[in-house]
């Protein structure tokens, strides 16, 4: 990308992150002028503190009377630079936490409303990295970064000011030394980040060979691989080996070099402060020893923030990408929203019809083709083929996760697009093969679509799907917590989990993947048992792995490759001796 | 983590001279207060600009002679730093390729990985901090105070008051906030799970219509995290002012000592700044050594993970047999097998015996044990009773790699790691021409993909990713196939095959010309109802073994099996 093109990207990122800002505008002033305060307190600290040591000059020499004033003038001004700095450090992790949060909920909130392509497209760990580290980062850099930035040049101009009112001359020997840190930070930083990025690349490397290694150490080892694996390691631990030491020690020269040109500022102040001190004495206006321990302080003070503020600059440049990432999911297109005068479905029995369907995920690749379908209610649909050839799309079409491109899908009579995705989608009842589960109790989850059901109603719907004895063994029954997606539960039990859900609902219309190879023969039997019972007289969509079903099934649709290839019932299809008798018949192959 | 230190024993040398020269560094710094006073009380006070010119000689060359100390310091560091997670990570990539696979089940393979990158990269940089800083900041502060004790005994004792002050405060304040900071990150880890959870199940959530209900949810979760986020910001918001109000009010009372000292003429106006200098440096020095510390506990508690991984000796112990001899390829003598921490056992009393080129068929439920039977062949597991014997020879007498390289497994799970198709068919064995490949291929239907990919120089990417779960398992029975076993054990490994496949491939296996023992795991009875024998399991118990035919006469289970896979059929 042009620097040009990425400066405009910050540029608008920057506006956009303005616009959350806005919302704590008083609190943000009140920050600035908060830290305007605590810098400009905590510089006239050590003025006050030379004045101080100028009281006391020799044997016989103090001026204690002055001290009596200075001394608690000292007291004052440090004990408001505490109480202002902790009001600000509050005061900013309020306006921190609080746009985190809202930038948080705003997300989550679009994710609600993302149309599933994009989800589907996504790695869902990349899109929490977003809500989740994104959003951290992006705080944290971007605000400490701007209080960071702001108390910075405060203190250098704010230091700047004090030593020329006090002393121009030797306020130039700062000023021309101290940039010279700056350049050498900027030289080793340059130096270095090449080196990181090695780093970090064969970090990669050694992360990924680990990942698959000792990810699937079994096949290693059942291959006896392991020399051969840990030759391969080496390798790459041993260059990982040379260029982290590299990266790490030139890195670390970073600091001393800094440092060393600190001392050279504080050897430089001390000699021209001496010196004048010796040219002025006796004069109207001398340079006391108490305005050098003043400068010499300064002197230490003064570089810590271009230090900072070159640090800053990274990190703000790391705010900023990571506030366009999330940004990037805010302002994602949300899915096209139901129509103002959606119509409620209601009094569904179940005709469903899809007319001329055309459908594809991306435009290089058609898939659906003038697909026509009529289900009358109560009929079987059962829907067959090699694993990966598209079942699932039928699914995603019916239930309006995706949009056709163009044709109808029709659900008593009316365009699925003019009716509201909500009545549309609780007409359906819907068992898929990747059994999900939110994390919270069995009971929380059998009642997803019916929060309000009763015990009994519950318990009856464990029942009616051979998912209650098992319950019942649990450790607390209906109110084990599960973990996330199922966490300890067996495929099985997942799976009759499901199927209560959508028992406690029933509603008019099933939609149903029938189990998988996960699954050992009896429990499969009691779900198909417990889906059969569910399908009386209900129009289902099912996708089938059994001969049974497919047998009993009103219309099959046989696909392949994302195709619908063949299309009606069993004994018309064998006749027609295609694919899809080809598929059967295999099944008896020896 | 002590154990993983003696790692640091190779750089006992750099792990000496790091943290030593940056106590030389530490040292001259503390010099340079002294150096000031006396310019102030030499130079300044009888107008000497010479010795003010020498002095500040003296500054610039301490500042010089500082840098190199430091930089000698951050080289030896960084060496033993890097060094020792080399070394660590060598060893243990190999400890854990040792662990048998009840280590692996109990560990988490996750777990493992976690050990080798992000917890070694924590202890590589404690260590690289640790020897740079760990020293020096107490050293510093230690040495300001003895530095104001040589200076003026009466002033030092107001270190020595604020020295204590400062850390009770920094220290109190971090201990007060690791404990919130973990309930930070437990609230964090729930805002994430729900984040996740919508994504994973948006199909489920949008099917019930539970959009609202979760966003209400989140921001609940999501103002509990900004709550408590709030709630140990002002805490640790207090160490900055709090720190600032010790330190200065310590120099006030640091000032007026000195006063009284000067004005009795105990002390000079140079010692007084001299004294106010070292007290500044103090404050800087605490609070590195409070975030080192914060850093260091964090490596150290990855230090202790990595060493419990290193503590796990291998269950495995390597017998000494090379071949065996004898009419079957392997034999079952009443083992049983438990796996660790399960109460009961996994398989008990298994019995039975198996000839040179048979085929076995093994069906059950899921948890019957089907895998674990087979996955003590090649001494995945120790049987726990009884015997598994291979060619004859038990088989905790083989030396492990000469039994394993008798077996050609096929796993579950279809893996197949980053490289050509040819380097993963030669994972069987090493030398494999393109003609042996090619045979495998065919042999396991995977011919045709390979050819429709370009040939064996087809790079598959990490995991297989690039290829359909169907391809991925072809070729892992390929590459079983390639080092041509004496047994070969297909475990459920033609789950993603349709039925024309998983038929074609059964007929080749048939016909190979080396007749391996064949074991095939399966749920289906269709793969496995042509089998010389079918072993039915049950619950980790044998409920019978015969042909299909005999079955279907005898075991209630077989039958129940095959009927709910063939209903039509057996009405």
């Amino acid at each position: 990308m042009s620097e040009k093109k990425t400066q405009g990207i910050q540029k608008a990122t920057l506006k956009k992150v303005f616009g959350y800002i806005k919302n704590y505008r008083i609190l943000m002033l009140l920050s600035i002028i908060m830290a305007a305060a605590t810098v400009i307190c905590s510089l006239y600290v050590p003025i006050l503190i030379g004045r101080a040591i100028d009281l006391i000059i020799d044997k016989g020499n103090v001026d204690f009377e002055g001290l009596s004033v200075l001394l608690p003038q000292i007291a004052v001004v440090a004990l408001a630079v505490a109480i202002i700095q902790w009001l600000m450090n509050t005061v900013n992790n309020r306006i921190t936490y609080h746009i985190v949060r809202d930038i948080r909920d705003e997300a989550f909130r679009k994710i609600e409303i993302l149309p599933l392509s994009y989800v589907d497209s996504h790695p869902a760990g990349g899109i929490v990295n977003r809500v989740i580290a994104d959003a951290d980062q992006f705080a944290d850099g971007l605000l400490m970064g701007f209080t960071q930035l702001f108390t910075g040049v405060v203190t250098i101009l704010g230091t700047l000011l004090f030593m020329l009112t006090i002393n121009w001359k030797i306020a130039l020997v700062v000023v021309v030394l101290t940039p010279l840190s700056l350049f050498i930070a900027k030289f080793i930083a340059g130096r270095t980040y090449k080196m990181f990025r090695l780093q970090s690349e064969t970090r990669g490397e050694q992360t990924a060979f680990i990942d698959e290694m000792i990810g699937n150490q079994k096949v290693v080892q059942a291959f006896s691989h392991e020399a051969e694996a840990l030759e391969k390691f080496d390798e790459i631990n041993d260059r990982l080996a040379d260029c982290s030491l590299q990266a790490t020690f030139y890195s670390s020269i970073t600091n001393p070099a800094t440092r060393f040109v600190n001392s050279m500022v504080y050897a430089g102040v001390a000699a021209a402060g001496a010196v004048a001190c010796i040219a002025t004495a006796g004069t109207v206006n001398p340079f006391t020893v108490g305005q050098l321990s003043c400068f010499l302080s300064y002197a230490n003070q003064y570089t810590k923030p271009f230090n900072e503020i070159s640090g800053v600059v990274t990190e703000l440049q790391n705010a900023l990408a990571c506030a366009s990432r999330l940004f990037e999911l805010i302002e994602e297109q949300p899915q096209i929203p139901d129509a103002e005068n959606a119509a409620v479905l209601e009094n569904v029995k179940g005709s469903v019809s899809l007319e001329n369907v055309d459908f594809s995920y991306t435009l290089e690749r058609e898939l659906i083709k003038d697909l026509s379908l009529n289900v009358k209610p109560g009929q079987r649909i059962a829907i067959v083929g090699p694993t990966g050839c598209g079942k699932t799309t039928i699914i995603n079409l019916l239930m309006r996760f995706y949009d056709v491109n163009s044709g109808a899908v029709k659900v008593e009579g009316e365009d699925i697009r003019n009716v509201t995705r909500n009545s549309l989608r609780s007409s359906y009842g819907m068992v898929l093969q990747e059994t999900w589960l939110k994390s919270g109790t069995v009971r929380d989850n059998i009642t997803m679509g019916k929060p309000d059901a009763t015990d009994e109603e519950v318990i009856a719907a464990a029942k009616a799907s051979h998912a209650h004895s098992f319950i019942k063994r649990l450790p607390d029954g209906y109110n084990t917590v599960i973990g996330e997606d199922g966490g300890s539960l067996s495929q099985g039990q997942k799976q009759l989990l499901c199927i209560a859900r959508v028992m406690l609902c029933l509603p008019p219309m099933l939609i149903l993947d029938e189990a998988t190879s996960s699954i050992d023969t009896r429990t499969e039997l009691k779900i198909q048992e417990a889906f059969a019972r569910m399908m009386k007289g209900r129009t289902s969509f099912i996708v089938a792995h059994r001969l049974s079903t497919i047998r009993e099934a009103d219309v099959i649709l046989v696909m392949k490759d994302g195709h619908i290839i063949e299309q009606g019932r069993h004994e018309e299809l064998l006749e027609l001796d295609g694919f899809y008798a080809k598929l059967y018949n295999s099944q008896f192959a020896v | 983590m002590k154990k993983l230190l003696a790692y640091l024993k190779s750089y006992t040398k750099e792990s000496i001279l790091g943290p030593l020269f940056k106590c030389f560094e530490a040292v001259l710094e503390l010099f340079v207060p002294l150096v000031i006073a006396a310019v102030i009380d030499n130079g300044v006070a009888l107008g000497d600009k010479g010795y003010i010119a020498k002095m500040c000689l003296l500054l610039v060359v301490i500042g010089i002679v500082g840098l190199a100390f430091s930089i000698t310091a951050q080289y030896f560091s960084a060496k033993a730093a890097v060094g020792f997670a080399r070394d660590v990570k060598h060893d243990l990539f190999k400890h854990i390729q040792s662990l048998s696979y009840s280590e692996i089940d109990t560990l988490g393979t996750s777990t493992l990985i976690t050990r080798m990158t992000s917890d070694m990269n924590q202890v590589q940089s404690g260590i690289n901090l640790t020897l740079r800083l760990l020293l020096r900041s107490p050293f510093v502060v230690f040495g300001a105070m003895i530095m104001a004790f040589t200076l003026d005994f009466d002033s030092a004792l107001i270190f020595a008051a604020a020295i204590p002050a400062l850390s009770v405060v920094v220290f109190g304040i971090m201990l007060w906030c690791i404990p919130l900071y973990k309930k930070v990150q437990q609230r964090l880890d729930k805002v994430v799970s729900i984040t996740r959870e919508n994504l994973t199940g948006i199909r489920v959530i949008r099917a019930f219509c539970k959009e609202n209900e979760e966003i209400a949810e989140f921001e609940s979760r999501n103002e509990e995290l900004t709550k408590i986020q709030k709630f140990v910001g002002r805490i640790s918001a207090l160490m900055n002012p709090l720190t600032y109000i010790i330190i200065n009010l310590a120099i006030i009372w640091l000032v007026y000592t000195g006063a009284v000292r000067v004005e009795t003429g105990i002390l000079t106006q140079g010692t007084v700044v001299a004294l106010y200098n070292l007290m500044s440096q103090i404050l800087v020095e605490l609070i590195k050594l409070a975030n080192l510390i914060i850093n260091i506990t964090k490596s150290v508690a990855c230090g202790n993970r990595i060493q419990s991984v290193f503590e796990i000796k291998s269950s495995l112990e390597n017998g000494n047999s090379e071949n065996g001899s004898g009419e079957y390829a392997v034999e079952f003598r009443h083992a049983s097998l438990k796996y660790a921490n399960a109460g009961a056992n996994a398989l008990t009393d298994m019995n039975f015996t198996v000839k040179k080129g048979e085929t076995v068929g093994i069906i059950g439920g899921t948890g019957s044990g089907k895998s674990s039977l087979v996955n003590m062949i090649p001494r995945f597991y120790d049987a726990a009773e009884g015997e598994v014997l291979v060619n004859g020879v038990n088989v905790k007498d083989f030396t492990i790699d000469d039994l394993r390289d008798k077996i050609g497994i096929v796993p579950q799970k279809a893996v197949l790691f980053k490289g050509t198709i040819r380097e993963n068919m030669q994972w069987g064995k090493t030398d494999a021409t393109d003609i042996e490949i090619f045979s495998a291929l065919e042999t396991a239907q995977a011919k045709a993909v390979a050819d429709s990919k370009g040939g064996l120089d087809f790079m598959i990417e990490q995991g297989g990713k690039n290829l359909s779960g169907g391809q991925r398992q072809r070729f892992t029975i390929a590459r079983a196939l390639v080092k041509k076993p004496e047994i070969l054990i297909l475990d459920d490994s033609a789950s993603a095959l349709d039925f024309a496949t998983d038929a074609a491939l059964r007929k080749a296996l048939r016909s190979m010309d080396y007749s391996p023992a064949v074991f095939i795991v399966s749920q289906r009875t269709s793969s496995i109802r042509h089998a010389d024998k079918i072993i039915v399991l049950d619950d980790g118990e044998i409920v019978g073994i015969g042909t299909h035919d005999e079955l279907l006469e005898s075991c209630d289970i077989y039958k129940e099996i095959h009927s709910s896979q063939f209903k039509k059929e057996a009405v």
